[in-house]
Protein backbone atom coordinates (compact mmCIF):
# COMPACT_ATOMS: atom_id res chain seq x y z
CA UNK A 1 0.00 0.00 0.00
CA UNK A 2 1.15 3.46 -0.83
CA UNK A 3 1.60 6.06 1.83
CA UNK A 4 -1.17 8.13 0.24
CA UNK A 5 -3.65 5.23 0.25
CA UNK A 6 -2.81 4.48 3.82
CA UNK A 7 -3.60 8.06 4.87
CA UNK A 8 -6.78 8.08 2.81
CA UNK A 9 -8.04 4.79 4.21
CA UNK A 10 -7.26 5.81 7.75
CA UNK A 11 -9.06 9.11 7.29
CA UNK A 12 -12.14 7.37 5.89
CA UNK A 13 -12.07 4.88 8.73
CA UNK A 14 -11.81 7.44 11.45
CA UNK A 15 -14.47 9.77 10.10
CA UNK A 16 -16.77 6.81 9.52
CA UNK A 17 -16.29 5.42 12.98
CA UNK A 18 -16.69 8.72 14.75
CA UNK A 19 -20.12 9.44 13.30
CA UNK A 20 -22.74 7.63 15.30
CA UNK A 21 -24.73 5.34 13.05
CA UNK A 22 -28.15 6.84 13.65
CA UNK A 23 -26.84 10.33 13.04
CA UNK A 24 -26.49 9.39 9.41
CA UNK A 25 -30.26 9.30 8.96
CA UNK A 26 -31.31 12.72 7.79
CA UNK A 27 -34.35 14.45 9.21
CA UNK A 28 -36.52 16.97 7.50
CA UNK A 29 -37.37 19.70 10.04
CA UNK A 30 -40.81 20.19 8.49
CA UNK A 31 -41.55 16.53 8.99
CA UNK A 32 -40.47 16.81 12.59
CA UNK A 33 -42.76 19.76 13.23
CA UNK A 34 -45.66 18.10 11.48
CA UNK A 35 -45.25 14.85 13.38
CA UNK A 36 -47.49 15.91 16.29
CA UNK A 37 -48.96 19.29 15.52
CA UNK A 38 -52.00 18.60 17.67
CA UNK A 39 -50.44 18.29 21.12
CA UNK A 40 -47.98 20.45 23.03
CA UNK A 41 -48.17 20.47 26.80
CA UNK A 42 -47.97 23.83 28.52
CA UNK A 43 -48.35 24.98 32.10
CA UNK A 44 -49.92 28.10 33.55
CA UNK A 45 -49.11 29.50 36.99
CA UNK A 46 -51.22 32.28 38.52
CA UNK A 47 -49.14 34.09 41.12
CA UNK A 48 -52.15 36.12 42.30
CA UNK A 49 -53.98 32.94 43.29
CA UNK A 50 -51.11 31.13 44.98
CA UNK A 51 -51.29 31.40 48.78
CA UNK A 52 -48.04 29.58 49.56
CA UNK A 53 -49.67 26.60 51.26
CA UNK A 54 -47.17 24.20 49.68
CA UNK A 55 -49.76 21.45 49.15
CA UNK A 56 -48.50 21.19 45.58
CA UNK A 57 -44.92 20.54 46.70
CA UNK A 58 -46.05 17.90 49.16
CA UNK A 59 -48.27 16.17 46.60
CA UNK A 60 -45.47 16.18 44.02
CA UNK A 61 -43.05 14.55 46.44
CA UNK A 62 -45.50 11.81 47.41
CA UNK A 63 -46.74 11.22 43.86
CA UNK A 64 -43.31 10.96 42.29
CA UNK A 65 -41.39 9.15 45.04
CA UNK A 66 -39.06 12.04 45.78
CA UNK A 67 -37.54 11.34 49.24
CA UNK A 68 -39.70 13.39 51.58
CA UNK A 69 -37.05 14.66 53.93
CA UNK A 70 -34.20 15.06 51.48
CA UNK A 71 -33.61 18.63 50.43
CA UNK A 72 -34.64 18.03 46.82
CA UNK A 73 -37.94 18.80 45.11
CA UNK A 74 -39.25 18.69 41.55
CA UNK A 75 -41.37 21.74 42.20
CA UNK A 76 -41.11 24.44 44.81
CA UNK A 77 -42.68 27.74 45.80
CA UNK A 78 -40.79 30.99 46.41
CA UNK A 79 -42.03 33.84 48.59
CA UNK A 80 -41.24 37.34 47.32
CA UNK A 81 -41.64 40.37 49.52
CA UNK A 82 -40.97 43.73 47.92
CA UNK A 83 -40.41 46.45 50.47
CA UNK A 84 -41.52 50.03 50.03
CA UNK A 85 -37.83 50.88 49.95
CA UNK A 86 -37.48 48.75 46.82
CA UNK A 87 -35.60 45.99 48.56
CA UNK A 88 -36.55 42.46 47.50
CA UNK A 89 -36.57 39.73 50.14
CA UNK A 90 -37.29 36.13 49.21
CA UNK A 91 -37.15 32.63 50.60
CA UNK A 92 -38.33 29.08 49.99
CA UNK A 93 -37.76 27.04 53.16
CA UNK A 94 -37.57 23.31 52.26
CA UNK A 95 -38.95 24.28 48.87
CA UNK A 96 -42.16 25.22 50.75
CA UNK A 97 -42.96 21.57 51.38
CA UNK A 98 -44.63 22.58 54.66
CA UNK A 99 -46.02 25.86 53.36
CA UNK A 100 -45.29 29.39 54.52
CA UNK A 101 -46.54 29.65 58.08
CA UNK A 102 -44.19 32.19 59.61
CA UNK A 103 -43.70 35.91 59.24
CA UNK A 104 -39.98 35.29 59.52
CA UNK A 105 -38.28 35.24 56.14
CA UNK A 106 -35.44 32.73 55.98
CA UNK A 107 -32.30 34.60 54.96
CA UNK A 108 -29.91 31.65 54.99
CA UNK A 109 -26.70 32.34 56.86
CA UNK A 110 -27.84 35.69 58.19
CA UNK A 111 -30.78 33.94 59.85
CA UNK A 112 -34.51 34.66 59.89
CA UNK A 113 -35.66 38.20 59.35
CA UNK A 114 -38.91 39.77 60.52
CA UNK A 115 -40.42 42.23 58.07
CA UNK A 116 -42.75 44.94 59.36
CA UNK A 117 -46.13 44.85 57.60
CA UNK A 118 -46.05 48.65 57.24
CA UNK A 119 -42.90 48.48 55.13
CA UNK A 120 -44.21 45.87 52.68
CA UNK A 121 -45.33 47.10 49.25
CA UNK A 122 -45.98 43.73 47.59
CA UNK A 123 -45.96 40.15 48.73
CA UNK A 124 -46.66 37.11 46.59
CA UNK A 125 -45.72 33.49 45.96
CA UNK A 126 -44.19 32.06 42.80
CA UNK A 127 -44.46 28.30 42.18
CA UNK A 128 -41.62 26.93 40.08
CA UNK A 129 -41.02 23.74 38.14
CA UNK A 130 -39.26 22.49 35.03
CA UNK A 131 -40.25 24.69 32.09
CA UNK A 132 -40.22 21.83 29.58
CA UNK A 133 -38.45 24.20 27.24
CA UNK A 134 -38.99 24.07 23.49
CA UNK A 135 -35.21 24.40 23.07
CA UNK A 136 -34.05 22.70 26.27
CA UNK A 137 -30.45 23.37 27.23
CA UNK A 138 -30.43 20.23 29.38
CA UNK A 139 -31.17 18.02 26.36
CA UNK A 140 -28.52 19.66 24.22
CA UNK A 141 -25.79 19.01 26.74
CA UNK A 142 -26.72 15.39 27.56
CA UNK A 143 -23.95 13.33 25.98
CA UNK A 144 -25.77 9.98 25.89
CA UNK A 145 -29.37 10.78 24.95
CA UNK A 146 -30.74 10.15 28.43
CA UNK A 147 -32.49 13.52 28.63
CA UNK A 148 -34.80 14.07 25.70
CA UNK A 149 -37.85 15.86 24.43
CA UNK A 150 -40.96 13.85 23.51
CA UNK A 151 -43.12 14.60 20.49
CA UNK A 152 -45.72 16.26 22.72
CA UNK A 153 -43.07 18.52 24.23
CA UNK A 154 -42.33 16.95 27.60
CA UNK A 155 -38.69 16.72 28.64
CA UNK A 156 -37.91 13.40 30.33
CA UNK A 157 -34.90 11.61 31.78
CA UNK A 158 -34.29 7.96 30.94
CA UNK A 159 -33.18 6.51 34.26
CA UNK A 160 -31.68 3.41 32.65
CA UNK A 161 -29.64 5.50 30.26
CA UNK A 162 -28.47 8.38 32.48
CA UNK A 163 -24.81 8.02 33.43
CA UNK A 164 -25.02 10.66 36.16
CA UNK A 165 -22.49 13.05 34.64
CA UNK A 166 -24.48 16.08 35.83
CA UNK A 167 -24.13 18.17 32.66
CA UNK A 168 -27.89 18.75 32.51
CA UNK A 169 -27.92 19.95 36.10
CA UNK A 170 -25.29 22.53 35.19
CA UNK A 171 -26.85 23.26 31.80
CA UNK A 172 -30.36 24.11 32.97
CA UNK A 173 -30.56 27.89 33.40
CA UNK A 174 -33.46 27.53 35.83
CA UNK A 175 -31.78 25.24 38.35
CA UNK A 176 -34.70 22.82 38.34
CA UNK A 177 -32.62 19.65 38.11
CA UNK A 178 -31.08 17.63 40.89
CA UNK A 179 -29.65 14.23 41.62
CA UNK A 180 -32.23 11.77 42.87
CA UNK A 181 -30.70 10.46 46.09
CA UNK A 182 -32.27 7.00 45.72
CA UNK A 183 -32.15 6.16 42.01
CA UNK A 184 -28.84 8.04 41.57
CA UNK A 185 -29.66 9.66 38.25
CA UNK A 186 -30.54 13.19 37.23
CA UNK A 187 -34.15 14.02 38.06
CA UNK A 188 -36.72 16.69 37.39
CA UNK A 189 -40.42 17.35 36.86
CA UNK A 190 -42.04 15.10 34.23
CA UNK A 191 -45.28 17.13 34.03
CA UNK A 192 -46.64 13.95 35.67
CA UNK A 193 -46.37 12.22 32.29
CA UNK A 194 -48.00 9.11 33.77
CA UNK A 195 -51.07 11.14 34.66
CA UNK A 196 -51.50 13.62 31.80
CA UNK A 197 -51.09 10.97 29.09
CA UNK A 198 -54.08 9.17 30.63
CA UNK A 199 -56.21 12.30 30.62
CA UNK A 200 -55.46 13.25 34.22
CA UNK A 201 -54.10 16.34 35.87
CA UNK A 202 -50.62 16.80 37.32
CA UNK A 203 -50.42 15.97 41.03
CA UNK A 204 -49.47 19.55 41.93
CA UNK A 205 -52.32 21.08 39.94
CA UNK A 206 -54.76 18.59 41.43
CA UNK A 207 -53.60 19.30 44.97
CA UNK A 208 -53.76 23.09 44.59
CA UNK A 209 -57.00 24.28 46.22
CA UNK A 210 -56.76 27.68 44.57
CA UNK A 211 -56.32 26.76 40.92
CA UNK A 212 -52.96 28.51 40.83
CA UNK A 213 -51.48 25.72 38.70
CA UNK A 214 -52.96 24.40 35.47
CA UNK A 215 -51.77 22.23 32.61
CA UNK A 216 -53.17 22.27 29.10
CA UNK A 217 -52.60 21.72 25.42
CA UNK A 218 -51.10 24.83 23.83
CA UNK A 219 -52.04 23.63 20.34
CA UNK A 220 -55.76 23.44 21.10
CA UNK A 221 -57.34 26.87 20.65
CA UNK A 222 -60.27 25.86 22.86
CA UNK A 223 -58.14 24.75 25.77
CA UNK A 224 -58.57 27.22 28.68
CA UNK A 225 -54.82 27.24 29.38
CA UNK A 226 -53.98 27.81 25.71
CA UNK A 227 -56.51 30.64 25.53
CA UNK A 228 -54.97 32.33 28.54
CA UNK A 229 -51.45 31.91 27.15
CA UNK A 230 -52.45 33.25 23.73
CA UNK A 231 -54.72 36.09 24.81
CA UNK A 232 -53.81 36.90 28.38
CA UNK A 233 -50.86 38.88 29.64
CA UNK A 234 -48.45 36.17 30.62
CA UNK A 235 -44.71 36.07 31.17
CA UNK A 236 -41.99 33.46 31.11
CA UNK A 237 -38.87 33.17 33.21
CA UNK A 238 -35.44 34.17 31.90
CA UNK A 239 -36.40 34.80 28.31
CA UNK A 240 -32.83 35.91 27.62
CA UNK A 241 -31.55 32.33 27.71
CA UNK A 242 -33.52 31.49 24.57
CA UNK A 243 -34.76 28.13 25.84
CA UNK A 244 -38.40 29.03 25.07
CA UNK A 245 -40.09 27.81 28.26
CA UNK A 246 -43.58 26.30 28.23
CA UNK A 247 -44.45 27.34 31.78
CA UNK A 248 -46.28 30.68 31.67
CA UNK A 249 -46.88 33.03 34.57
CA UNK A 250 -49.69 35.44 35.33
CA UNK A 251 -48.56 38.36 37.46
CA UNK A 252 -44.81 38.16 37.00
CA UNK A 253 -42.68 41.03 38.30
CA UNK A 254 -39.25 42.01 37.08
CA UNK A 255 -37.94 40.93 40.48
CA UNK A 256 -38.79 37.30 39.67
CA UNK A 257 -36.47 35.26 37.48
CA UNK B 1 5.16 -1.35 3.70
CA UNK B 2 6.83 -2.33 6.92
CA UNK B 3 5.27 -3.97 9.96
CA UNK B 4 5.68 -0.90 12.15
CA UNK B 5 3.19 0.91 9.92
CA UNK B 6 0.66 -1.92 9.75
CA UNK B 7 0.59 -2.81 13.43
CA UNK B 8 -0.95 0.47 14.68
CA UNK B 9 -3.52 0.31 11.89
CA UNK B 10 -4.54 -3.19 12.98
CA UNK B 11 -4.97 -1.85 16.49
CA UNK B 12 -7.19 0.97 15.25
CA UNK B 13 -9.27 -1.41 13.14
CA UNK B 14 -9.56 -3.73 16.14
CA UNK B 15 -10.78 -0.96 18.40
CA UNK B 16 -13.31 0.25 15.85
CA UNK B 17 -14.66 -3.28 15.33
CA UNK B 18 -14.91 -3.79 19.08
CA UNK B 19 -16.76 -0.49 19.50
CA UNK B 20 -19.20 -1.33 16.73
CA UNK B 21 -19.76 -4.80 18.20
CA UNK B 22 -20.32 -3.32 21.66
CA UNK B 23 -22.74 -0.79 20.24
CA UNK B 24 -24.57 -3.52 18.31
CA UNK B 25 -25.21 -5.59 21.42
CA UNK B 26 -25.57 -2.81 24.01
CA UNK B 27 -27.71 -0.17 22.29
CA UNK B 28 -31.36 -1.19 22.00
CA UNK B 29 -33.13 -1.11 18.63
CA UNK B 30 -35.47 1.70 19.61
CA UNK B 31 -32.62 4.04 20.50
CA UNK B 32 -32.49 6.76 17.90
CA UNK B 33 -33.31 10.29 16.92
CA UNK B 34 -37.14 9.89 17.10
CA UNK B 35 -39.60 12.68 16.26
CA UNK B 36 -37.79 15.69 17.66
CA UNK B 37 -34.67 15.25 15.58
CA UNK B 38 -31.06 14.72 16.56
CA UNK B 39 -30.73 17.73 18.88
CA UNK B 40 -33.69 17.12 21.13
CA UNK B 41 -35.16 13.72 20.37
CA UNK B 42 -32.17 11.38 20.63
CA UNK B 43 -33.41 8.71 23.05
CA UNK B 44 -34.67 5.22 23.80
CA UNK B 45 -38.28 5.29 22.64
CA UNK B 46 -39.55 2.70 25.12
CA UNK B 47 -38.58 5.01 27.99
CA UNK B 48 -41.64 7.13 27.17
CA UNK B 49 -43.82 4.11 27.94
CA UNK B 50 -41.86 3.44 31.12
CA UNK B 51 -42.73 6.91 32.36
CA UNK B 52 -46.36 6.47 31.32
CA UNK B 53 -46.48 3.28 33.41
CA UNK B 54 -45.28 5.03 36.59
CA UNK B 55 -47.93 4.32 39.24
CA UNK B 56 -50.16 7.24 40.24
CA UNK B 57 -50.86 7.78 43.94
CA UNK B 58 -53.31 10.69 43.96
CA UNK B 59 -56.72 9.72 42.62
CA UNK B 60 -58.73 12.93 42.83
CA UNK B 61 -61.97 13.91 44.56
CA UNK B 62 -64.15 12.13 41.96
CA UNK B 63 -62.58 8.86 43.01
CA UNK B 64 -63.40 9.56 46.68
CA UNK B 65 -66.90 10.55 45.68
CA UNK B 66 -67.64 7.07 44.37
CA UNK B 67 -68.00 5.77 47.95
CA UNK B 68 -67.97 8.83 50.20
CA UNK B 69 -70.45 11.04 48.40
CA UNK B 70 -71.94 12.24 51.70
CA UNK B 71 -68.55 13.55 52.85
CA UNK B 72 -67.82 15.14 49.50
CA UNK B 73 -71.26 16.80 49.60
CA UNK B 74 -70.69 18.15 53.10
CA UNK B 75 -67.37 19.76 52.29
CA UNK B 76 -68.65 21.03 48.94
CA UNK B 77 -71.20 23.22 50.70
CA UNK B 78 -68.62 24.76 53.05
CA UNK B 79 -65.94 27.41 52.68
CA UNK B 80 -63.45 24.57 52.25
CA UNK B 81 -65.18 23.37 49.08
CA UNK B 82 -62.10 23.86 46.88
CA UNK B 83 -59.82 21.71 49.00
CA UNK B 84 -59.30 18.28 47.41
CA UNK B 85 -59.93 15.34 49.82
CA UNK B 86 -56.41 14.01 49.46
CA UNK B 87 -54.83 17.24 50.75
CA UNK B 88 -55.92 16.25 54.27
CA UNK B 89 -56.53 12.51 53.92
CA UNK B 90 -53.36 11.72 51.99
CA UNK B 91 -53.04 10.07 48.59
CA UNK B 92 -55.69 7.36 48.05
CA UNK B 93 -53.24 5.02 46.26
CA UNK B 94 -55.23 1.77 45.89
CA UNK B 95 -57.61 2.42 48.74
CA UNK B 96 -59.82 0.62 49.84
CA UNK B 97 -57.53 -2.40 49.23
CA UNK B 98 -54.18 -0.80 49.87
CA UNK B 99 -54.21 1.04 52.23
CA UNK B 100 -57.46 -0.12 53.80
CA UNK B 101 -57.74 3.09 55.80
CA UNK B 102 -56.34 6.51 55.07
CA UNK B 103 -54.71 8.42 57.89
CA UNK B 104 -56.36 11.81 58.36
CA UNK B 105 -53.98 14.66 58.97
CA UNK B 106 -55.63 16.66 61.78
CA UNK B 107 -52.52 18.58 62.68
CA UNK B 108 -52.35 22.29 63.38
CA UNK B 109 -49.46 22.41 60.92
CA UNK B 110 -51.77 21.48 58.08
CA UNK B 111 -54.32 24.23 58.82
CA UNK B 112 -51.80 26.99 59.33
CA UNK B 113 -50.36 26.38 55.86
CA UNK B 114 -53.19 28.67 54.75
CA UNK B 115 -54.47 30.19 58.00
CA UNK B 116 -51.29 31.56 59.55
CA UNK B 117 -51.79 35.26 58.96
CA UNK B 118 -49.18 36.76 56.67
CA UNK B 119 -49.34 40.21 55.18
CA UNK B 120 -49.01 39.37 51.48
CA UNK B 121 -50.60 42.11 49.38
CA UNK B 122 -50.99 41.07 45.71
CA UNK B 123 -51.53 37.45 46.73
CA UNK B 124 -54.67 35.45 47.49
CA UNK B 125 -53.14 34.75 50.89
CA UNK B 126 -54.28 38.19 52.06
CA UNK B 127 -57.95 37.22 51.59
CA UNK B 128 -57.82 34.10 53.76
CA UNK B 129 -58.94 34.47 57.40
CA UNK B 130 -55.75 34.09 59.37
CA UNK B 131 -54.53 33.72 62.95
CA UNK B 132 -51.20 34.08 64.68
CA UNK B 133 -50.31 30.44 65.45
CA UNK B 134 -48.09 31.60 68.34
CA UNK B 135 -51.00 33.13 70.27
CA UNK B 136 -54.22 31.50 68.97
CA UNK B 137 -55.11 28.55 71.27
CA UNK B 138 -51.57 27.23 71.26
CA UNK B 139 -51.14 23.53 71.97
CA UNK B 140 -54.55 22.60 70.56
CA UNK B 141 -55.45 21.03 67.24
CA UNK B 142 -57.65 23.34 65.16
CA UNK B 143 -60.11 20.48 64.63
CA UNK B 144 -60.94 20.49 68.36
CA UNK B 145 -63.05 23.60 67.72
CA UNK B 146 -63.44 23.78 63.94
CA UNK B 147 -64.93 21.03 61.80
CA UNK B 148 -62.76 20.94 58.68
CA UNK B 149 -65.79 19.98 56.56
CA UNK B 150 -67.68 22.97 57.94
CA UNK B 151 -65.06 25.30 59.35
CA UNK B 152 -66.99 28.44 60.22
CA UNK B 153 -67.83 28.46 63.94
CA UNK B 154 -71.04 30.42 63.35
CA UNK B 155 -72.54 27.75 61.08
CA UNK B 156 -71.66 24.73 63.20
S1 LIG C 1 -36.23 24.13 32.63
FE1 LIG C 1 -34.15 23.27 32.65
S2 LIG C 1 -34.46 21.05 32.98
FE2 LIG C 1 -36.45 21.90 32.30
S3 LIG C 1 -36.43 21.63 30.04
FE3 LIG C 1 -35.67 23.72 30.46
S4 LIG C 1 -33.44 23.48 30.50
FE4 LIG C 1 -34.31 21.41 30.74
S1 LIG D 1 -50.95 24.36 46.25
FE1 LIG D 1 -51.52 26.13 44.96
S2 LIG D 1 -51.81 27.83 46.40
FE2 LIG D 1 -50.71 26.21 47.52
S3 LIG D 1 -48.52 26.77 47.24
FE3 LIG D 1 -49.03 25.34 45.60
S4 LIG D 1 -49.61 26.63 43.85
FE4 LIG D 1 -49.67 27.93 45.70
Amino acid sequence: MKRRDFLKNTAVFITGASVSLSALELVDPKEVLASRPDLRWGFLVDTYKCVGCGMCVKACKLENDIPYDANVTRTWVERYVIMKSGEVVKDSPKGARDGFTSKLVDQGESGPRLLRDKEIAQGFFVPKLCNHCTLPACVQVCPVGATYSTADGVVLVDRKWCIGCGYCIMGCPYGVRFFHPVVHTADKCTFCYHRITKGGNTACAQACPFGARRIGNLRDPNDPVAKEVLNGRVGILRDEYGTKPNVYYIGLNKEVH
Amino acid sequence: MKGHVWRPLYVVIGIVVLLLLFRFFYVPDDFGIQDQGFTFGFHRLSNEQEWKDFPAKYKGTEYCNECHDDKVASISSSQHEMIPCEDCHGPARNHPEDPEKLVVNRSRELCIRCHSKLFMPSSGRNDIPGIDPNTHNTGMECSECHNPHNPSLEDM
